[in-house]
């Protein structure tokens, strides 16, 4: 190789470099946020794309928070226009987005992802407060007004119309994002009703509501919930944590433990009278939309096609099949 | 040791044979333990590699129904061919060959064992060739994940119902297809051809091979000139000082660098700074020619460092510059070193996913990147995404995704090799 055609392949490389510089147009939309919400934006998306035509949208799974960071970055190309989120804007996120200047956001509800507490349909249905699971699971409880270590072995323990059964419970292990939720939806609210916990410093009480006990009755299971189900089967007096979507497959073999006297299902979700369920949003750029082709279109086929992702977020079918 | 066993000359005189087993003896354990270490190193890569084409063998084959679909003249608009409604038109020739299935509960779950990519195949069918309007023809398409698991026996069909995915009716409606023969297992194209979706069927790892290409393409056009004028300056015509030993440690060290502070580097830098799109194989190849460049650089120093100095002498002694002596001999002669240092670099690179994680290379998109400008994937984080997918279908995908950058890697490596044999000299 001569000189020549070294300096050659440099300079091109050089102009390759200061192309890349110059802030460039976008013409797909850029979604971020919640790896919940990830599977439906992908079903729309991708239906989207085929459908109009219209350069694919691109998805990136990148966590509730994590999303609302690059969402909240500014205006402009080289910030994603929808963010997915498992929970609601935080009013710290939602300061950083004004901030940045992004100053106006749409919120979209999707639908509601329900946790199931779930027994064999051999077994004994119950009907649990938070408080009553709080007791069932937690690492410390409060009884006769001190924090002691669970003394609570069997449900008839914790209240006398409980069945007089073992407390046997198998639920996500603490990487998993249903973990994340129970522990917020159930446990956390649970152990408000707890004068002695309430008192304590805030953080001393979140050690307390967080932590699940080890001691046996509660079980970390892994990450797959088909080794759950098989447990619940053979083991009537077994419980199991998890999403809604698996008792609604597994209909035939489990049934709901109820919460609060509400049992699981698609429409006790829907309508957020079963207390487990977190909802599901995405959030859009106002700035972006009539900016970046095809987002206003995308918006709407999304939330047109809200019923039936939220029929999937809360029963697991397969949404996006063919009408 | 072997001076104390001259010293006590005598007593070694007295039992060689027992010392001289003993060192045999040694010898020949060490070189067990040689072949040990590889018979353990081979079977490991082997249970490895097996594991994986094992798990990869049913994505070879995709499972694929032919149906005959009538077109009604009015059903399509011949001027727009694309805006007609086929999913209604493969509904109602499905519904031909299954017409005893009419409640609204069958008929989802009949339509559950077709690919939601038929509407499409048969809409760029007749886009294509609008005559078809009004006739009526076969089209070939995938069956949906559960038919395709059920045809590799991935489902168990004789599992009791509560315990598998499919109804008894869909493997009747299944095997019906079968005795119509009208189910194929041509082999797998799509996995390489179709860019990436949500359904197993349809997913394959051309906007990731595209993507991944450019990245190289930019990793090598940034990291292979820059590598070697800095490696040319380095060797032939920096003082040695204390400047440049400083600079020489630091490549070494920046070659040990972990990938993922790259990443960190390019999210920083690239995108925050300079405001380079999210997910562009450029910001990809830009990070990986950060990687890339101190591999590139140690490999041509050593190359250079192998042309004898008799070649440069003989260059000045005859008038040539240094420019010349470096330009027309030294480089050309270590060129066959640094290519294949460059290979193994970029080979490196091709396998790299933590930067790519974080500048958002592990995006779905259902597309293949028209330039480097536009997002995409690259293999290995196409590999990621796959190996989190819940379907089916995608276990076997995310093993076949594996072999393909495997096959990518051994051929680069193939090269280098190669370029060793073939242009090596010895002087």
């Amino acid at each position: 190789m001569k000189l020549k055609s070294m300096t050659m392949t440099a300079t091109v490389a050089v102009a390759v470099l200061s192309v890349a510089g110059v802030a460039h147009a976008r013409d797909q939309i850029s979604i971020v946020g919640s790896s919940t919400v990830f599977p439906y934006t992908q079903a729309v998306s991708e239906q989207f794309a085929n459908e109009t035509g219209s350069p694919a949208p691109v998805v990136e799974s990148t966590g509730t928070g994590g999303g609302m960071k690059i969402f909240c970055g500014g205006i402009g190309a080289e910030h994603p226009d929808i963010t997915g989120a498992s929970r609601a804007m935080k009013a710290s996120e939602y300061e950083a987005c004004q901030a940045a200047g992004v100053k106006s956001v749409t919120e979209v509800l999707i639908g509601y992802d329900g946790l199931s507490i779930a027994v064999s349909r051999a077994g004994t249905e119950l009907d649990l407060t938070k408080a009553q699971l709080f007791q069932a699971l937690a690492a410390k409880v409060e009884v006769g007004g001190k924090i002691v270590d669970n003394p609570y072995k069997k449900w008839s323990e914790i209240d006398k119309s409980l069945p007089d059964t073992k407390i046997e419970v198998f639920g996500p292990p603490p990487t998993s994002g249903t973990r994340d939720a129970f522990v917020e939806l159930v446990m956390e609210e649970g152990c408000e009703e707890f004068p002695a916990i309430e008192a304590l410093e805030k953080d001393a009480k979140k050690e307390i509501c967080q932590r699940m006990r080890t001691d046996g009755p509660f079980v970390e299971a892994g990450e797959n919930d088909n080794l759950i189900v098989q447990r619940l089967e053979s083991d009537p007096s077994a419980y199991g944590i998890f999403g809604y979507s698996f008792l609604y497959e597994n209909q035939d073999k489990l049934q709901g433990v109820m919460v609060e006297g509400v049992a699981p299902s698609t429409e006790t979700i829907a309508d957020g009278s079963y207390k487990v369920s977190r909802p599901l949003f995405f959030y859009v750029k106002n700035a972006h939309r009539g900016v970046i082709p095809g987002l206003n279109e995308f918006v709407a086929e999304y939330v047109s096609k809200r019923e039936a992702v939220r029929k999937a977020a809360t029963s697991g079918t397969d949404m996006a099949a063919p009408k | 040791m072997s001076d104390t066993a001259q010293g006590t000359g005598r007593r070694a005189w007295y039992e060689p044979d027992a010392k001289l087993k003993r060192r045999h003896a040694a010898d020949r354990r060490l070189r067990a333990y040689g072949v040990a270490a590889i018979v353990f190193a081979l079977t490991m890569l082997m249970t490895l590699v097996g594991t994986i084409a094992i798990t990869a063998a049913p994505a070879v084959t995709q499972t694929m129904v032919t149906l005959n679909v009538e077109v009604p003249e009015g059903a399509v608009d011949p001027s727009d061919p694309r805006g007609g409604s086929y999913q209604k038109i493969l509904n109602e020739s499905v519904a031909r060959i299954f017409p005893e299935v009419d409640t609204p509960r069958e008929l989802r779950e009949l339509r559950q064992l077709f690919s939601n990519g038929g509407q499409y195949a048969l809409r760029d069918k007749v886009a294509a060739d609008t005559s078809l309007i009004g006739r009526t023809f076969e089209i070939t398409f995938p069956l949906s994940d559960i038919g395709d698991q059920l045809r590799k026996g991935v489902i168990d069909r004789d599992l009791p119902r509560e315990q598998r995915r499919v109804s008894d009716e869909q493997i009747g409606w299944y095997d019906r297809l079968v005795e119509q023969d009208r189910i194929s297992a041509p082999l797998n194209w799509g996995l390489i051809f179709n860019a990436d979706s949500r359904f197993p069927e349809l997913a394959g790892l051309w906007g990731a091979l595209v993507g991944s290409f450019y990245a190289l393409l930019i990793c090598f056009l940034v990291s292979f000139p820059v590598g070697i004028a800095a490696a040319v300056y380095l060797e032939e015509f920096a003082p040695k000082n204390r400047f440049t030993d400083l600079i020489e440690v630091n490549i070494n060290n920046l070659a040990a660098v972990p990938s993922i502070v790259f990443g960190l580097l390019g999210l920083a830098v690239f995108l925050n700074f300079f405001g380079m799109p999210r997910s562009a194989p450029i910001v990809g190849g830009l990070v990986l020619s950060l990687m890339t460049l101190p591999t590139i650089i140690i490999a041509t120093r050593a190359a250079l460092k192998a042309v004898p100095p008799s070649i440069r002498e003989a260059a000045i002694g005859v008038g040539a510059s240094r420019m010349q002596t470096v330009g027309h001999h030294v480089l050309p002669l270590a060129m066959p070193g640094i290519l294949t240092g460059t290979i193994i670099g970029l080979a490196q690179a091709l396998g790299e996913t933590a930067p790519l994680l974080l500048i958002g290379m592990n995006a779905f998109i259902t597309a293949a990147p028209d330039s480097m400008f536009n997002p995409s994937t690259a293999l290995p984080t196409q590999i990621y995404i796959w190996a989190d997918s819940p379907e089916r279908g995608f276990t076997s995908r995310t093993s076949a995704a594996i072999i393909v950058l495997l096959g990518f890697l051994v051929c680069m490596n193939a090269i280098a090799i190669y370029m060793r044999k073939r242009f090596e000299r010895r002087w």
